[in-house]
Parts: C-alpha cells; structure tokens; sequence
C-alpha cells in the first residue's frame, strides 16, 4: 500500500467515503500503515525520505484520530461535502434545543449536591446517551438521503453533547475522588 | 493558556449571575451556543417604562472567557436603551477584557447574545402593541 497524503482520509485507509465505517478494517490498515511509515525502516535513507516518512506518519495519525471518532468523522465527512459547520461563527441555533442544553447543564451542575450525586450523575448520563443515540442516528440518515444541509444541524448540535460527556466524565471523577 | 487579569476578575466574580422572569414582557432572553465548544449562554435584559435597561442577569456554562464576556456585557448594558445596547460589537468585549485570537468566539457569543435578546423583547412589545391595536 503506498501512501498518498494528497488522498482524503477515507481513501488513504481504502475505505469507502462514508459516516458507516468497519471499524476493524480502519484499525487493521492504520497499523499497516504505521509499520510501513516506522522510523526504524528510514533510518539508511536519505534525509528527504525521512523528512517525508515522518510527515507521512503525522498525517495517518491525524486521519485515523479524525475517523476513529464518530462525531470527528461525521465533521470531516461534511468538509468533503464542501459544508462547513461555521462552530465558530454561527451561534443560532434552535432555541428549544438550547434550552434543553442550559438545563442538561443545570442537572449536572447540582447533581454533586443530590442526596444521591451517583444516581443524579447516571440519569443525566442515561439521558445524553438516548440524546446521542439520536443524533447519530439522524447523522446517519441525513447522509445516506445526502440532506447536507439537515447533517449540518445534526453535527453542530451533537457538539453540545460531546462537551456535556466531558463535562459528565469530569463531574464522576471529582465524585469519586472524594 | 494564561487569561488576563480582567477575565480572571470576571471569571472569580461573576457579576448578575442569575435569572429574570422570561415571561415578563419587559424582560428579552437571549439564549445563544457555540458549536465550536459546546458552550451555552443566557442573557436577561429587563427595561423600564422609558425604555432603559434596569437590570441585566446571565448564565454561562462554558469557559473562563465565555463567562467573563457574559458578566462584563451584563456590566455594560444597564442604564442603557436598547438602541445603545445594539451597537455594543465583540471587538469592544474582546478588547476590554484582551481575549487572545482563539478566544474571540466567546465575545462574539456575547454579541450574539444581546442581539437575540432585543430581537426577543422587541418581538413581545410588538405583539403586544399589535393586540392592543386590535383591542381598541
């Protein structure tokens, strides 16, 4: 397999452009990829190929950081589709959606002082995985009608709740420290 | 990354946190997010009969800079009339609290934030005017 970097991070892995992927095959041929691009291999060559080898293995990693997560994938699929989710510049989004979020937010925020912090942290928890499940699921199908415009949302939306998954995994740790 | 002085004044401080009536219709609610970081911002403005903002509250689930920008934009719109309030950019949030480039989303936020609550006030006073247009 020899490594292209001007292919899209789908094609360098041989997979198919797509939000569906084989996850085992994406892993199989990263490896592929990383043994042939190991510095060991480079070690007699000439500077420029070594130059070359290690920006190559910089790029794999990248891509296979980027398709390795679902909601990294999901963003880079639509940059192919030339859209962009503008995260820093669009900040209208659906009002009810927002207001839902502020008080995710809200339920987090107070569950360290709930008679029962654990229970409180698993509800939010249980919550944001149906929410999650959803976004996914409308991802996909938004994709496969290529509704780009409906994916877009979706996407941007699904941002919220990776942040509020980080912000229940910090909020269990402190829980358990204590 | 080090946060300036003024951001970890706000930050530390937060001025008007809380909550107005949104029900009120003297009271706009400006409810804003941030893809970028998953940030959600409220902002609360409530004027009085002549029009001047009396009192402003907000809510900021994100950043140190996402909350400093809410409480300062809180600071600065009191006392004001919703036309004055409308002309407040990121640029003068950003500058005053020196947000470096990365953080310019969060004053941008902001900016969105007040917008969305004039345009919500603005929408409850012209349907109230309208029904009592109707009305009389």
């Amino acid at each position: 397999m020899h490594v292209d970097l001007s292919k899209n991070f789908f094609d360098l892995f041989g997979l198919a452009v797509g939000f569906t992927i084989d996850n085992a095959t994406l892993v199989t041929r990263f490896q592929d990829l990383q043994k042939q691009l190991h510095p060991d291999k480079f070690v007699s060559k000439p500077d420029s190929d070594r130059r070359w080898s290690m920006q190559a293995a910089s790029h794999v990693n990248e891509a296979y950081q980027t398709l390795s997560n679902e909601l990294r994938r999901a963003v880079y699929l639509l940059k192919l589709q030339g859209v962009s989710i503008d995260e820093e510049t669009d900040t209208q989004m659906s009002p009810m959606f927002l207001m839902e979020q502020m008080e995710n937010r809200e339920a987090l925020e107070m569950a360290p002082n709930a008679s029962d912090p654990f229970a409180a942290l698993d509800a939010v928890r249980r919550q944001l995985k149906v929410s999650t499940a959803e976004q996914v699921s409308a991802f996909e199908q938004a994709c496969t009608k290529a509704q780009w415009d409906h994916a877009r949302t979706v996407a941007r939306q699904w941002q919220f709740l990776d942040k509020l998954n980080q912000e229940v995994r910090s909020t269990e740790e402190q829980l358990d420290d204590q | 990354m080090a946060y300036s002085d003024k951001v970890l004044d706000h930050y530390e401080n937060p001025r008007n946190v809380g909550v107005l009536d949104k029900d009120d219709p003297n009271v706009g609610t400006g409810m804003v997010g941030a893809p970028a970081c998953g940030d959600v911002m409220r902002l609360q403005i409530k004027i009085n009969d002549d029009g001047i903002i009396e009192d402003a509250k907000f809510k900021t689930y994100g950043c140190g800079s996402a909350i400093a920008s809410s409480s300062l934009v809180t600071e600065m719109v009191k006392g004001k009339t919703l036309d004055e309030v409308g002309e407040i950019r990121n640029k003068h949030i950003a500058d005053e609290l020196a947000l470096p480039p990365v953080k310019i989303h969060c004053s941008v936020l902001a900016e969105d934030a007040i917008a969305a609550a004039i345009a919500d006030i603005k929408a409850k006073r012209a349907a109230r005017d309208g029904s009592e247009a109707v009305a009389s």
